[in-house]
């Protein structure tokens, strides 16, 4: 039953995916063929699925804890940029520092870079009450703009040609390539990986785990448990800023070796769905980053073997999230009628 | 009987939800002016049916005949085109709107608002339930959210008005009142088909009773000709279960939980805040604290159980204070508590009784936490003791807390909770919503836990049930609290003056 | 025309669509529904106008497939949320994302291409005096469309019985079924008000402000107007207040950026990203009038028993 609803969900948005390439005048098996089938037919792009899965299957998974707890976290996008900035400090503006722990500090500099971004709604939230969707997307905003100065402006590669991008990271400054014989794929998915799994093991077997699924759950029972909603809050926001963070200095140290004025072509929002699909659940946030990747792959692949707009992605994107949530529902909605005939409602 | 003055007649009505008959081939007749009672336990089908007459719910099966006609009823607009009007128990009221637009909203469109207000403060003039319409919902008090309820429905011109447990929420004075009022409007030809599980009021109010049980109809009467416990039998279907008294000479003990001083805000803005309320609790002692809902007991509860956290010497537990303690912590020094809403605040519905489990015991049972882990299997263990020590009957071996009924719920709640070492016990509401067997175990429980020692806190809408298990009982009014009175030395009369007017007595 | 003329008449232009997209959310949250579709709405609102508008060379065919976007867009929202209740929050951004999406899709052709204006209107005489000539008479026609709007969501929510209703549902709408009021389908016409007003908004935005056509031209219009309703505290005089105060905000920034005051542009840029969270703060510090104004439903699904 749990599983049934994101398969159902993505068969659907395969359907309706169809249906959208005879819009375009494409045949519409032979484009899901070259869409989805293609991409991963041979190593050297499953390396590239990896590479695309890592950042998503990471802040899918911190996101599970947010909504989990009802924190609606949609600024993953700008933490991941901070990231990505803060990770980027050593060897950008420290080139001459080398040796083996630059990378380790890089990384860890990129988590505390996307925690304390993260927790500037978390601050808002907590201490001033406000809405944390608006100001978490608005500093997605900020964020974009910011990179964008500091890429424009004092990171620039003095030897550079102008180009808007930092200087190329030195080799102990990038995340190893895992089989370089075969394709580019880095450590990151490794990371990624343990990262979810170590969640999942958070969320399924610890107290905090415990804590979260209650304050989501039933705020009012949380208290009368003793758990502190407002702790849940910062915890929520924080990891999945850490998470974030990670997959921002991920992507930069690993795919692209340095900073540029985007290093994200939405992955923080894609994480949304990647949560979703998942079904807020960080072991199902691993598949669901797989799948996601392989809309971003498969978009990239379709423009060039059918001719058809790399925009398709983001239609894809949506529809599988429209249609898990519906078949959430659908399903959710028939196990809560049955059991309303069992149980009578507030029969009285 | 003569077909043509009946007024209403069901015939062979029923409700399925599955293989749940809500309502079983119910039927009934309600003569014009009558004041017809439908008697029933929680669960009984009573609220099923009133929905069906109103147009809430659609019948499966069965046939309503209106003044010899048979009608269908799609809607509560084509129920009150009839000339049926409905009292709701939960109040179908909208806080933030104002007297006469939560009136206007009933009404057929047409009047203007300016209309609407005249009418309605003329008729709640002449009826003796006085309202000012342009007040907002929110500012009123329970009672007065009921006169608007009536005023609502009496302005549609009713033949037949249900009033769903209409007393539950006032004082026996304010339920005299009303009682004056449901005579006059019977006098007026009006029939009421008055829903209750008080059979006091039954007695005292009904010329008719239909009596459901599991949603079939079990038997019918003219209450007067009745006693209470031939009514209750035929309610219940078995015999009540009688508390068994302690021993009255048992000396209280030590004082577990003191209360100086407290005032507390109301957080929202809607609540009424704690007025200086200041009282001891005894080990051996049960105090009861009566009063009519939203008047501070949902306040005192959180306040008491750390919820809500006030100034630290404001609460004190076996001489400690505790006052800006969280709940955990005054858990581990032995108090327990049991809220009054189980869903959604002693309980998680969706979680499954084993990690409802973990929900108050984390922290106190060793067994539940193995460093930063959760021992489920410890849980489930725990749940098993709970079940079969307080007799929570459940369809499997784990189901969730939405799952129960009320009854179950609160026993394994109440379980949970007295399980440990429990010194003291802070319980509100504790038979709200719960069939009368098992609120007879719930009373029976605390009255034991008190003779084995526990010092015990009951706040209670339900006076009956105060009487019946409490050694002292105090009032809570408008955030004020007045002082406790043992038992013996006072009746309902005197309590039920206090819950609206507390200063009458205490000056 | 003077200098302040014409920053006026720009600041009216910046803020309207705000005002629209937000008095369309406002009537939505008022309901009790809160759906944060807003942007995906408005930029499909966006594309449909300037496609219909280039394909037919008539920007009113625009303006109406411009609303009748939105509108379809958030049928799609009213079926998951109403009709399935689901969790309104994630299908609210399921609507953004693939609004994105589809608008970049369809708008692709459109890349580049030279848009047509709705053209301010002109009254002889009126118009030409001075000041209040073009501000008041010499406007595009959706601004009189969104102050027309302002007025007439105030008179229908406080002075019509369907207003009423409406705000009883956004108020209990477990009180509300009760009395036989029809919960959903009156959210539905919300929802899909609200979806035409974004729609409106949107078109406002490809077919008068910047009349061309740019993938995610909304840039986060949507969001500003979901946050607006909050700082109104769910009052349409209050949005005209703050669409204008955002309008002014946008605009001054964009004449800073022109005089080349010693600012990075981009802070420049982010000065109404940082506006919104500024003011979003402030208000939420008054608690109580918050609480009083939220309607209480918004959010939480109905499930009408049966």
């Amino acid at each position: 039953m749990t599983y049934l609803s994101p398969i159902i969900g993505l068969a659907l948005a395969l359907i309706a995916g169809a249906i959208m390439f005879s819009f375009l005048g494409k045949p519409p098996l032979g484009a899901l063929y070259a869409y989805f089938i293609e991409p991963v037919s041979e190593m050297w792009s499953v390396h590239e699925l990896l590479i695309k899965a890592a950042p998503l299957i990471l802040m899918g998974a911190g996101l599970c804890v947010c909504y989990q707890s009802n924190n609606w976290n949609i600024g993953a996008e700008g933490q991941m940029i901070m990231g990505g900035m803060a990770g980027s400090i050593l060897p950008v503006l420290f080139p001459q520092i080398a040796g083996p722990f630059v990378l380790p500090a890089m990384l860890i500099m990129g988590v505390i870079g996307g925690m304390a971004y993260a927790g500037i709604p978390a601050l808002l939230k907590t201490k001033f009450k406000t809405n944390e969707i608006l100001t978490s997307l608005m500093l997605v905003y900020i964020a974009q703009l910011i990179l964008d100065w500091t890429v424009r402006g004092p990171w620039r590669n003095p030897h550079g040609l102008n180009f808007p991008e930092t200087r190329q990271f030195d080799a102990f400054a990038r995340l190893p390539e895992m089989i370089p014989a075969d394709g580019r794929a880095n450590f990151g998915f490794v990371i990624a990986v343990v990262v979810a799994l170590l969640i999942w093991v958070l969320m399924a077997k610890t107290m905090k785990g415990f804590q979260v699924k209650v304050i989501g759950a039933s705020p009012r029972a949380a208290k009368f448990a003793g758990f502190d909603a407002k702790n849940m809050v910062f915890f929520a926001f924080l990891l999945a800023g850490a998470t974030a963070g990670l997959a921002g200095i991920v992507e930069v140290a690993g795919a692209s070796g340095q900073l540029r004025t985007t290093i994200s072509p939405g992955y923080g929002f894609t994480a949304i769905i990647v949560a979703f699909l998942g079904r807020l659940n960080p072991i199902g946030a691993i598949v669901a980053g797989l799948v996601l990747a392989l809309t971003f792959l498969g978009g990239e692949a379709a423009q060039i073997s059918l001719g058809v707009s790399d925009k398709v992605a983001r239609v894809f994107q949506g529809l599988i999230l429209f249609f898990v949530l519906a078949c959430d529902t659908l399903i959710l909605y028939r196990i809560r009628f049955v059991a309303s005939k069992i149980i009578p409602k507030g029969a009285a | 009987m003569d077909q043509g003055e009946v007024l209403l007649k069901l015939e062979g009505i029923s409700k399925y939800y599955g293989s749940f008959k809500a309502n079983d081939q119910i039927s009934l007749e309600i003569l014009p002016g009558e004041i017809h009672a439908l008697l029933g336990e929680n669960g009984a089908g009573k609220s099923t049916l009133v929905k069906m007459l109103y147009g809430s719910l659609q019948p499966d099966e069965g046939r309503i005949i209106w003044e010899g006609q048979e009608v269908h009823v799609p809607n509560p607009a084509a129920a009150r085109d009839l000339g049926v009007g409905m009292v709701f128990q939960h109040f179908s009221l909208f806080d933030a709107l104002t007297v006469a637009e939560n009136v206007a909203l009933a009404l057929p469109p047409g009047k203007s608002l300016k209309q609407v207000a005249k009418e309605l403060e003329e008729i709640s003039t002449s009826y003796g339930l006085p309202l000012k319409a342009n007040a907002r919902i929110h500012d009123l008090s329970v009672g007065e959210r009921q006169r608007v309820e009536i005023v609502r429905c009496l302005l549609q011109h009713p033949k037949l008005i249900i009033m769903d447990e209409p007393t539950s929420v006032l004082t026996p004075q304010e339920a005299e009142d009303l009682f004056k009022v449901l005579r006059r409007l019977s006098d007026e030809g009006k029939a009421i088909l008055y829903i209750s599980h008080k059979l006091a009021e039954v007695q005292a109010l009904c010329q008719e009773a239909t009596i459901l049980r599991h949603g079939k109809v079990v038997g019918e009467c003219v209450p007067g000709d009745e006693t209470p416990i031939s009514l209750a039998k035929m309610m219940v279907g078995s015999d009540i279960h009688e508390i068994s008294p302690r021993d009255v000479a048992v000396a209280h003990g030590d004082v577990m939980l003191q209360v100086k001083s407290l005032s507390l805000s109301g957080l929202s803005g809607f609540d009424t805040a704690l007025k200086d309320i200041s009282f001891m609790l005894h080990a051996g002692e049960i105090s009861g604290i009566a009063g009519i809902a939203g008047n501070g007991q949902n306040e005192l509860f959180d306040a008491v159980s750390g919820e809500r956290v006030s100034e630290e010497e404001c609460i004190l537990i076996k001489g400690e204070p505790v006052g800006n303690m969280g709940i955990q912590k005054r858990r581990k020094l032995g108090a327990m508590f049991i809220s009054e809403e189980r869903l959604g605040h002693a309980a998680v519905p969706e979680f499954a009784l084993s990690e409802n489990v973990i929900l108050t015991r984390h922290g106190l049972d060793k067994s539940l936490n193995k460093g930063p882990f959760v021992s489920r299997r410890a849980a489930k263990k725990v749940k098993d003791d709970i079940v079969a020590k307080f007799d929570v009957r459940k369809g499997s071996s784990d189901p969730t807390a939405q799952s129960l009924s009320g009854g179950n719920l609160q026993k394994f709640v109440l379980g949970r909770e007295v399980m440990g070492d429990a010194e003291i016990i802070v319980v509100n509401q504790p038979t709200w919503g719960v069939d009368a067997g098992s609120a007879a175990h719930i009373r029976q429980w605390l009255v034991d836990l008190a003779a084995k020692g526990a010092a015990v806190l009951v706040i209670s809408q339900d006076l009956d049930e105060l009487f019946e298990v409490a050694d002292a009982i105090a009032t809570l009014n408008e955030g004020r609290l007045s002082p406790f009175v043992p038992t013996r030395s006072t009746d309902r009369h005197k309590i039920g003056l206090q819950m609206t007017s507390g200063t009458l007595e205490q000056a | 025309m003077g200098m302040t003329e014409a920053i006026l008449l720009t600041i009216a232009t910046a803020a309207t669509p705000l005002l629209i997209a937000a008095l369309g959310e406002l009537v939505v949250e008022r309901s009790g529904v809160l759906n944060l579709g807003v942007e995906g709405m408005m930029i499909m609102g966006a594309v449909g106008g300037f496609a219909a508008a280039s394909l037919t060379g008539n920007p009113w065919i625009g303006i109406l497939i411009a609303i009748l976007f939105g509108a379809i867009t958030s049928l799609a929202f009213a079926f998951l949320t109403l009709s399935l209740a689901a969790n309104q929050v994630a299908t609210g951004l399921a609507l953004t994302i693939l609004g994105l999406g589809l608008s970049g899709l369809i708008g692709e052709p459109f890349v580049g291409q030279a848009g047509i204006k709705l053209s301010n209107i002109s009254i002889p005489v009126l118009t030409d005096l001075p000041l209040v000539g073009p501000l008041l008479f010499g406007q595009d026609p959706i601004f009189y469309m969104s102050i027309a709007l302002v007025i007439g969501v105030a008179w229908f929510l406080f002075r019509t019985r369907f207003g009423l209703t409406l705000r009883s549902i956004g108020d209990n709408h477990i009180s509300a079924h009760a009395l036989g009021i029809p919960v959903l389908r009156y959210r539905y016409f919300a929802v899909m008000f609200g979806g035409a007003c974004a729609g409106l908004a949107g078109g406002h935005l490809s077919l008068v402000y910047t009349p061309q056509w740019v993938e995610n031209m909304s840039a986060g219009r949507g969001w500003i107007a979901l946050a607006l309703v909050v700082f109104a505290s769910w009052r349409p005089a209050r949005v005209l207040a703050g669409a204008y105060l955002f309008g002014a905000v946008s605009i001054g920034q964009l004449h800073a950026q022109a005089l080349g005051v010693g600012v990075p542009s981009q802070l420049l840029t982010a000065l109404p990203y940082i506006a919104t969270i500024v003011v979003l703060v402030l208000i939420s510090q008054n608690v109580r009038t918050t609480l009083i104004n939220t309607p209480a439903m918004l959010g939480r699904a109905f499930v009408p028993e049966r």
